[in-house]
């Protein structure tokens, strides 16, 4: 196999590593000039590095870098460089102003070209998603893996992990994570199993090297580069300001496509996605939508799911209110049912698997 | 000179036959007592002393030694002062010889020769009926409660005076009557029309008071989940005679001052940071837990995440075995522990599910796996409270009391008496696997409804079971023998959430 990391991007991608903690810093100090990722080797290290020692240091570690030696610790942990000159490199990337050198891959960079090649979509959402927030990107990843499209989201707690597990359980498809931290293990540790189903059948990519903690930066660093993979940035409950609507706004500086799930009008927890579609984003119900936008219907079309026929009235008033309020109380009070009809109608909803309920008892309908 | 009088001791929630032998004989005057007493019981020489010369009566200038049988017994309490002194007279021939045939004595003794009240009364008249004692002497508060318990004859007696007058003959009261106990539920207790709205909840209460079942309430703060749990003793049937007497003997050995009402069923709501000895019973000296003093009543958990895992782990097995075995030390005793387990919980950290919850995923999951354990796990019944609508709060819409509520709850009861006569069992929760098959019998659209259930809800064996009791349980309270569709459907929607649940 080809080295698909050249020497220089190899060493730029650890320098990135050794110096996030500075970038951390200069940040912090407010003396980082904007573009910092674009700029090269040796203004990088004048512009983050604040005390002579400490570019002394970087200096040395450009100059003694061995790149013979930084493969060898790489392939030990599994994990594969893949440089902006390598064929497995995502095209997308290269309309950033500042596209990372190397990507460090886990899953093999043969996979990354598959995934890059088929046409990509990023979920990205609020990591306290709501029950009906997280059926509904989950919903989304499945139906758009099972498109064959590649879901890229950033493998964060709600929104993200939900559209992961809809990618990782449909029939076809690719899932690609973008981590902000070394993409070697998994932050937040809660999401492992996750983590583990993305490496089944996708990649887990970072612009950072193995072992680099995590830093505040790194998140919209990682987040631009979320947006350039793919060719539609779907936001999924997120609050304003959050890092989704930053994810939105690399894409549409991008000029791709930015579309959001409508959410309850006035409510905090879906405000910026709400803001985005006030602002002209793709109105997403489905995953059909997003390849409307995409292949403007001319692409491949899934059946949408058929209306679940229910013959029963109160079945099908009980399903109605399922969604516009959370628990059985409210569900009895919106219907006008007795507790006791509004308790049958949802066990047997349930049992046809229309809805779920939570821990708290919130129930949802179930799109997947 | 040797006497013996008998007496009786608590031993977990029933009376033990202790041997009070006393000997009088010439010597340097002394008085000592052996065989595993407490300090408390050694202190009774200087009571005995002081109550006999007050009442008139001689103590002897002799050296006395009294021992409590069985020695390896530890005895603890003043409840032996009433033996001691009657052993002390009769072995000083202050008594006729044969006075103390066939009597057992219990009390203690002031100073000035009254006769104090003790603890577990009950379980002390019990005792000795089961011994074959014709008498049992009691302190005068105590005797109604000690004459619940029939087959023995009960004297009252107020001061060591007229003991002495009763044993020798001179004075020949009545036994004592029983204490009255109220069949009728009394009408002035919490009642259901009190709380507004939350149909849900109130039709979950229904379920779990006609059936048995154990009920977790969800809710946000302020919803009423306490107040609809403290109404629900109030919903189920009245305790029997036998019920009521078990429950006030459990509640006088614990030295509790307030008795309950002999028409009520006990309502115990122990705060989350009890211990498991505390829920469960238990102490060097074995005393009954919170579930013991819940039997036949309510045991109600409030906040339940705050409690510590292992002291719910400890709650597990009493509550499917019906009673508790402590063991400490060479002993085991058995608590009775048959209490309806009520729990309640917030739905997430902050408290309010929904629109406005504040908390975070990590945290949310957090509380859930708190909840979650082999203790929720056997919990049959979920239900949600709605936050409280301030319009409900001041709405005169009329709510049904807990007496119409009740009238339902007695007849589904009797019906799953009449079904499960001869099994010793009283309510569908009691069923076992087996019997489930055998009692409920689905009409052919539940058939379908259960096997959805499986196919899509993975319901596991005991998940299956649970949702027929209390699908047999709600056809009971409809009045239908046959276990519709619907029945089915309503228990299924009582389920367990799954996040909470281990086994699922």
């Amino acid at each position: 196999m080809t080295a698909a990391c050249c020497d220089d991007c190899l060493r730029r991608g650890h320098l990135l590593g050794l110096l996030a903690p500075r970038i951390s810093g200069a940040l912090a100090r407010r003396e980082a000039p904007a573009g910092l990722l674009a700029l090269d080797d040796a203004d990088l290290v004048a512009a983050v590095c604040a005390s002579p020692q400490r570019r002394a240091e970087a200096e040395a570690f450009l100059d003694r870098f061995e790149p013979g030696a930084a493969r060898a610790a790489l392939a030990e942990l599994g994990v594969e460089a893949v440089c902006r000159h390598a064929g497995a490199y995502p095209t997308g990337l290269l309309e950033l102003a500042d596209p990372p050198a190397a990507l460090f891959v886990v899953g093999g960079p043969e996979r990354l070209r598959a995934l890059a090649d088929a046409p990509a979509a990023t979920i990205v959402g609020s990591r306290r998603g709501t029950p009906y927030g997280l059926e509904m990107a989950e919903a989304l990843g499945r139906g758009l893996a099972a498109a064959g499209l590649t879901v890229v989201s950033g493998l964060a707690l709600g929104v993200d992990a939900a559209a992961h597990r809809g990618a990782c359980a449909a029939p076809a498809g690719g899932a690609l994570a973008v981590v902000a931290c070394g993409p070697e293990h998994c932050y937040p540790p809660a999401n492992w199993a996750v983590y583990e189903a993305v490496l089944e059948r996708g990649c887990v990519v970072s612009e950072l090297p193995p072992r680099t903690p995590i830093f505040r930066w790194a998140f919209p660093a990682r987040n631009r580069i979320m947006a350039a993979l793919a060719r539609i940035t779907i936001v999924v409950e997120a609050r304003d300001p959050s890092g989704s609507l930053i994810t939105a706004d690399f894409a549409s500086q991008l000029g791709r496509d930015v579309a959001a799930v409508p959410g309850r009008a006035g409510a905090p927890h879906c405000a910026g996605s709400n803001a985005l579609l006030r602002d002209g984003a793709h109105v997403i119900l489905d995953a059909a939508d997003v390849l409307d936008v995409l292949f403007e219907g001319s692409g491949p079309r899934p059946e949408p799911p058929p209306e679940p026929q229910l013959h029963d009235e109160r079945l099908r008033r009980v399903f109605d209110a399922v969604d516009a309020v959370d628990t059985a109380p409210e569900i009895a009070e919106l219907c006008g049912l007795s507790a006791s009809e509004v308790r049958a109608a949802l066990g047997r909803l349930e049992a046809m698997g229309l809805v779920r309920r939570g821990g708290a008892g919130q129930w949802t309908r179930k799109r997947t | 000179m040797l006497a013996t009088a008998t007496t009786f001791t608590i031993e977990g929630v029933r009376g033990r036959e202790i041997l009070v032998e006393v000997d009088v004989r010439s010597g340097l005057p002394a008085f000592n007592v052996v065989g595993l007493a407490d300090t408390a019981v050694r202190e009774a020489r200087e009571r005995v002393r002081a109550a006999l010369l007050n009442s008139g009566l001689e103590f002897p200038l002799k050296r006395v030694t009294a021992n409590l049988a069985p020695a390896y017994l530890r005895k603890t309490g003043a409840a032996f002062d009433l033996a001691l002194a009657v052993a002390l007279l009769a072995a000083s021939g202050q008594l006729p010889p044969g006075a103390l045939d066939g009597v057992a004595v219990c009390g203690e003794l002031s100073l000035s020769g009254e006769i104090r009240p003790i603890r577990g009364a009950i379980a002390i008249a019990q005792g000795a009926r089961e011994r074959g004692y014709a008498r049992l002497v009691v302190p005068v508060q105590d005797a109604p409660d000690a004459a619940l318990v029939g087959g023995v004859e009960v004297i009252g007696v107020p001061s060591l005076q007229r003991l002495v007058a009763l044993l020798t003959g001179r004075w020949t009261p009545e036994p004592a009557q029983p204490r009255a106990l109220r069949p009728q539920p009394r009408a002035d207790g919490p009642d259901l029309a009190d709380v507004r709205g939350q149909p849900d909840a109130k039709r979950a209460l229904e379920i779990a008071a006609a059936g048995g079942h154990s009920l977790l309430m969800v809710g946000p703060p302020g919803a009423g989940k306490t107040m609809l749990a403290r109404r629900l003793p109030g919903l189920l049937p009245p305790p029997t005679f036998e019920e009521a007497v078990e429950i006030r003997n459990i509640h006088s050995v614990a030295g509790l001052t307030r008795l309950p009402d002999p028409g009520e069923r006990p309502f115990r709501a122990p705060h989350h940071t009890v211990s498991a000895a505390g829920l469960v019973g238990g102490g060097s000296r074995p005393t009954p837990g919170e579930i013991t003093l819940a039997h036949h009543g309510v045991l109600f958990l409030d906040e339940l995440a705050e409690f510590a895992r292992p002291t719910l782990e400890a709650l597990r097995q009493p509550l499917e075995d019906g009673h508790v075995v402590v063991t400490r030390g060479q002993r085991t005793i058995t608590f009775p522990a048959r209490a309806l387990l009520v729990a309640a919980s917030n739905p997430c950290p902050c408290g309010s599910a929904g629109g406005v919850c504040r908390c975070g995923p990590v945290a949310r999951r957090r509380y859930e796996q708190r909840l979650s354990g082999p203790l929720v796990d056997r919990i049959d019944l979920v239900c949600e409270l709605a936050p409280p609508a301030p319009l409900a709060l001041v709405d005169e819409a009329r709510e049904e009391s807990s007496a119409a509520v009740r009238e339902r709850v007695l007849a589904a009861r009797e019906r799953q008496a009449a079904r499960l006569r001869g099994t010793g069992l009283a309510v569908n929760a009691a069923l076992d696997g087996p019997l489930t098959r055998h009692h409920v019998r689905l009409a052919a659209g539940a058939v379908r409804s259960l096997l959805d259930g499986h196919g899509r809800l993975g319901l596991s064996g005991r998940g299956h079971d649970r949702v027929l009791r209390i699908a047999r349980t709600i056809a009971d309270l409809e009045g239908s023998e046959l276990v519709q569709a619907h029945h089915v459907d309503e228990a299924l929607g009582y389920r367990l959430p799954p996040a909470l649940s281990e086994a699922g």
